[in-house]
This record gives C-alpha cells, sequence and structure tokens, in this order.
C-alpha cells in the first residue's frame, strides 16, 4: 500500500504471474504455433498450474538460459511464436550474446519476458536483482522495450506482440503489483499514458514507480506544485513526442524507475530532451549500487524509491 | 553431379574464394567439405529454386567460421551465381565470414557467436517434431567450438527431447584458432562424451564421403529415438597438402611461398574436376 494525502493505492487482486500464466493459456489454445519456453522457473511464474492443459505448447529447457533463447531462435525460423520466461536478470544479463546474435541480430521473433525485476527480488538477493536489463535490451537495434505497469497491461501487451515481429522484451514484477488501469484499458506501443496533468514538473515513470509518482503527486499537490505523471511503458521506442510536450509544458522533468539510472527509462528521456528539448531534469532510481537481499518497502527506502522520495527531489529542484 | 567431383569441386571454389580475398579460415573451412558434399550432394532435401521450401531439410553451421566452405557448395547448388563468392568479406557483400541467414540465400541460420548454433539446431529439430513433421535437421560443430558450455545444454536438451530427426557432427580437426585443443581444453573422447550425453554416436573417417554417407544411414535406422552424433575424425586445411601440414592454419594470409601451394593445389584440383568430367 502506498500512502498518499487523498487516495490509498490498492494492492491487485490478482498476481502478474497468474496474469501471465493465463494469457499464455489462452494465447496457447488460440494459436498453435503458440510456445512458452521456461528454465525451470515454471512454479515461480505459474505457468505449472497450466502445463497440463497444453503439454505440447510449454517447454521447460530447465536452467539453461543461453540454451533456452537459441532453441527459441529456431522455433522462430521454423514459424513458431516463442514467448519465453525468466528472472529478469538471466533473459539479459546470463543470455545476453544469445539474445543479440541468434536472437535480434538473426532477425528471430523472440517475446522475452523478464520477471521480479529490480527491487521486487527481494529475498533473492542482489544476485537476482536485475537493474540493468532494460539498459541490455535497449542497446539492441530495433529491439521493443516494456515494463508493465500493472496485470492489466501485462495481459494487453502479451497479446498484443503475437502478431508482431522481432525481439520484444516485457519486464515485469512476479507478483502483485497496485492496480491501475480498469479491464479493458488499451495501450499502444510507444505511446506514453499521461495519467495525471500538472503543470510546474512532469514525473515519468514505469513499473512499480507509477503508483509511486501519482502518490507524490498527490503529496505535492498539497505543498501548491502541481505534478505531471506519465506511465512511460515503453521504454523503447519512446514516446518523444510526449516527452517533449511536457517539458516544454512543465519545464521540469523528473524520471523514476526501479532500475540503474543509466540504461533504462531516465537516459531514454534523458537522450530525448538532450538532442530535442534541453530541459533541467533529474533521474530517480538506482545510482553505482547493486541488488541484495530484503524486502521491498526496506529496498525502496535504501534505494530512495519511494513516493516521499520524489516528492523531495521535486520540491529540491522547483523550490531550490 | 558425382560425389568425388562434388567434393573436389567445393574444396575448388572453397580455395578460389580465400586466393582472391588474400586471407581467410581455410583451415576450418577446409576440413568440413566433404560433410558438405555428402550432405548437399546426395543427403539433404533442398529446392535451390527455392530456399525456404518448408519441406527442406534444415543445414546449420554451428562453427560460423567454415562459411567460405558452406558458400562454395551453396553456389555449387545454384543458391547463386559462382562469381559471387568472389565477393568474400568485400564491403556491402552478401557473402560475410561468418554465415548470415538474412543475407545469403540458402544459408538458414545466422552463425559465428561460437556455440550457439547447435542449440538453434535444436530449436528446429524441436520444431518439427512439435509439427509432427518429417524435416531431418543437420548442423556442423567444431571441436574448439565444444568449449562453450552452451553446447553442451543444447545436447542434454536434444537427448531429452528425443530429436532423433537430429544430426550433428563434431568436425574433430584436433585444432583451434590457438593450437592444439588437447593442449588448450583437452576435450577427451568426444564419442564417449557424445554417447554419456544420450546420442546415438558414431565415429567415422571424416575426408571419407562413403564412410560419412553409410554413418547417416546408419544413424537413421538405429537411432531409437536418440538424436544423432558422428564424430569426424578430420585434418584441419583438409585435402590440401601444404595446408594440412602447415602449423598455423586456423586464420591464414598465404605468404608467397604458401601462394604457390595454394595456385598448383588450385590447378590440380581443376584438372581433377575436370577429368571426372570427360570420363
Amino acid at each position: 500500500m502506498i500512502e498518499a494525502s487523498s487516495k490509498l493505492y490498492e494492492l491487485e487482486n490478482i498476481e502478474m504471474r497468474q496474469m501471465y500464466a493465463s494469457t499464455i493459456l489462452a494465447l496457447a489454445k488460440k494459436n498453435p504455433e503458440v510456445i512458452a519456453l521456461e528454465a525451470d522457473l515454471m512454479s515461480a511464474i505459474s505457468t505449472n498450474k497450466i502445463i497440463k492443459e497444453i503439454p505440447e505448447q510449454i517447454i521447460n529447457c530447465g536452467i539453461m538460459e543461453a540454451n533456452m533463447m537459441g532453441v527459441a531462435a529456431g522455433l522462430s525460423i521454423t514459424g513458431k511464436i516463442p514467448y519465453i520466461h525468466t528472472f529478469a536478470q538471466f533473459a539479459t544479463r546470463r543470455a545476453f550474446d544469445q539474445l543479440f546474435v541468434s536472437g535480434a541480430y538473426a532477425r528471430c521473433n523472440l517475446k522475452i519476458v523478464g520477471s521480479d525485476s529490480g527491487v521486487t527480488a527481494e529475498h533473492n538477493g542482489g544476485t537476482h536483482m536485475a537493474f540493468e536489463d532494460l539498459g541490455l535490451v535497449r542497446l539492441i537495434p530495433g529491439a521493443t522495450v516494456f515494463e508493465a505497469s500493472d496485470s492489466t497491461m501485462l495481459g494487453y501487451l502479451l497479446r498484443s506482440i503475437e502478431k508482431e515481429r522481432g525481439i520484444h522484451y516485457i519486464r515485469t514484477v512476479r507478483k502483485k503489483a497496485m492496480k491501475l488501469y480498469h479491464e479493458g484499458e488499451t495501450f499502444e506501443a510507444g505511446k506514453g499514458k499521461v495519467l495525471r496533468e500538472g503543470n510546474d514538473v512532469t514525473l515519468i515513470a514505469s513499473g512499480i514507480m507509477v503508483a509511486e509518482s501519482l502518490a507524490a503527486a498527490e503529496l505535492l499537490e498539497k505543498e501548491g506544485i502541481s505534478a505531471a505523471v506519465i506511465d512511460m511503458f515503453t521504454i523503447k521506442p519512446i514516446d518523444q513526442e510526449l516527452v517533449v510536450k511536457y517539458a516544454e509544458k512543465t519545464g521540469l522533468v523528473i524520471t523514476a524507475e526501479n532500475h540503474n539510472v543509466i540504461g533504462g527509462l531516465g537516459s531514454a528521456v534523458a537522450e530525448v530532451l538532450g538532442e530535442h528539448c534541453p530541459t533541467p531534469m533529474y533521474r530517480i532510481g538506482v545510482r553505482e549500487q547493486f541488488g541484495q537481499v530484503g524486502v521491498t518497502e526496506y529496498l525502496k527506502k535504501f534505494y530512495k524509491l519511494r513516493a516521499s522520495d520524489i516528492v523531495e527531489v521535486v520540491k529540491c529542484r522547483v523550490e531550490g | 553431379m558425382e560425389l568425388a567431383r562434388f567434393r573436389d569441386s567445393i574444396r575448388l571454389l572453397t580455395l578460389k574464394e580465400l586466393h582472391h580475398l588474400g586471407f581467410g579460415h581455410y583451415g576450418g573451412s577446409l576440413s568440413i567439405v566433404e560433410v558438405l558434399a555428402v550432405l548437399y550432394g546426395k543427403v539433404m532435401k533442398l529446392n535451390p529454386a527455392e530456399p525456404d521450401w518448408e519441406g527442406r531439410d534444415y543445414f546449420i553451421l554451428s562453427k560460423g567460421h567454415g562459411g567460405p566452405a558452406l558458400y562454395a557448395t551453396l553456389a555449387l547448388k545454384g543458391y547463386f551465381p559462382e562469381k559471387e563468392l568472389y565477393t568474400l568479406n568485400k564491403n556491402g557483400t552478401s557473402l560475410p565470414s561468418h554465415p548470415d541467414r538474412n543475407l545469403t540465400r540458402g544459408v538458414d541460420m545466422t552463425t559465428g557467436s561460437l556455440g550457439q548454433g547447435i542449440s538453434v539446431a535444436v530449436g528446429v529439430a524441436l520444431s518439427h517434431k512439435l509439427s509432427a513433421r518429417k524435416n531431418y535437421t543437420y548442423c556442423v560443430v567444431g571441436d574448439g567450438e565444444l568449449n562453450e558450455g552452451q553446447c553442451w545444454e543444447a545436447f542434454q536438451f536434444a537427448a531429452h527431447h528425443k530429436l532423433n530427426r537430429l544430426v550433428v557432427f563434431i568436425d574433430d580437426n584436433k585444432k583451434q584458432l590457438d593450437g592444439p585443443t588437447k593442449d588448450i581444453i583437452d576435450p577427451l573422447d568426444f564419442e564417449e562424451k557424445l554417447r554419456a550425453f544420450g546420442f546415438y554416436t558414431m565415429k567415422v573417417d571424416g575426408s571419407s564421403l562413403e564412410e560419412i554417407e553409410a554413418a547417416i544411414g546408419r544413424g537413421k535406422v538405429e537411432s531409437q529415438g536418440m538424436p544423432i552424433g558422428i564424430v569426424l575424425d578430420t585434418i584441419k586445411g583438409q585435402g590440401v597438402p601444404f595446408l594440412e601440414q602447415k602449423a598455423d592454419n586456423h586464420h591464414v594470409r598465404p605468404n608467397a611461398e604458401d601462394e604457390a601451394a595454394i595456385l598448383e593445389m588450385i590447378s590440380e584440383l581443376e584438372r581433377r574436376v575436370e577429368r571426372v568430367e570427360q570420363s
């Protein structure tokens, strides 16, 4: 639960993993070419609950992420539609060259879901805590990079990429996210969602930081600061037009991400602003740090990823 | 084309192609000439006029630096004109040193980052199996390439999924870039290792067209649900005596003396190809 002045942001009823599994099941039942690949994390992402219904369409590759990427590429060049899941750091850091060469460079069609991203890896700790995945995939020419901020969005994105070709990476948390969208909401790749209008500052966030930014905006309103909030769920290609529009409108941009400030959302926004609309900005996120063990709330506090941290940064820049 | 002549023609065009460029991966291209000749000359179902024909067998050259030999083979099969071979590695070419499925007609997969091709071949074989298609998938992996752990992941996966229409050849030419495989990472016995990983395994003379062909045939009959692994006992620079003897023959930039030997071999192969043609 995130506390703001007038409203509480509630956790969703269903976990992101349930949404992943149910969406894969629906896609696979409809299209025999859809194949889900796992690397011994089926029980972590709940596909173990659906495998009996589609045994031919879920392949547990074992603990072999590099091989899994290659197998997916092989499936892809023979017309299958592989959805690959593993924890975010295995999907990117561990199998990067395989993703790059066998996947992207060979123009294969891979839909990759990296779960347990950033601080939400909690008790798996620093070894399992990806603060780099968005940056790595963003470096791949032509790749599309999403961060899902709630289950409605995750389900929508998983369905929408079925007919697309190329490398699609969706970063997600595995358990419950804050509810942001109503069922039936639609999302256009490459177009940010303006969730709140404002005139003094624009908060551009993704993933778990969207709800924190909305809460921060409410706290800021109490202090007489009007903050716009954008859910920038497509990290690449980034919505350049929207970034420039709000930079011009508010004159100050703050990004917020559960990721290293280098390479991810903050970098993407800074690149747009630097080239097209130089504007004062600040990146909230992880700075020159590794992950560690802890519960999400502790980790958010440690890495300064709470609504109150956003408020502090904004006040310092608006008033300072 | 008669198989021996096809083999000589692949070797001839590989040499001419590399000689025209002035440098390249002679050693590892020449050691796979025989297996390419058997696959493309006799065994594989292909349609060069329609490279993407769904009924075709797939070939993945995991040891991507053997690309020049694959290109010579594809040109001889009519996938593209022979003169294109002389654009190898030139700026803007469709024939890069390592195969690229998006640039070259007839190339099934992009390879070159060692260790990755086998996984892709396994994925292709799995796809055929899942869709109950009869296509075979052939893959050539280098002995040095087997340093890469990913290869052994792929072997385990293939055996577990009983990919019996997958045939993996190990080009056991006993050398990698920095020297003998035995001195760098001793591979021990590939045949024993493949068998332990769940493959139906054989070791044959990789310079013998007959032995390679017979091994593939035997594997298809006897593999009993196992993937087929064929260890090819080869020599780096195979079929070109001065290259076989050269200590450092992985990537060669011929000096004047080498130059003369290569030209002599080219004429020898031209005569041989010519002679068979006349008979």
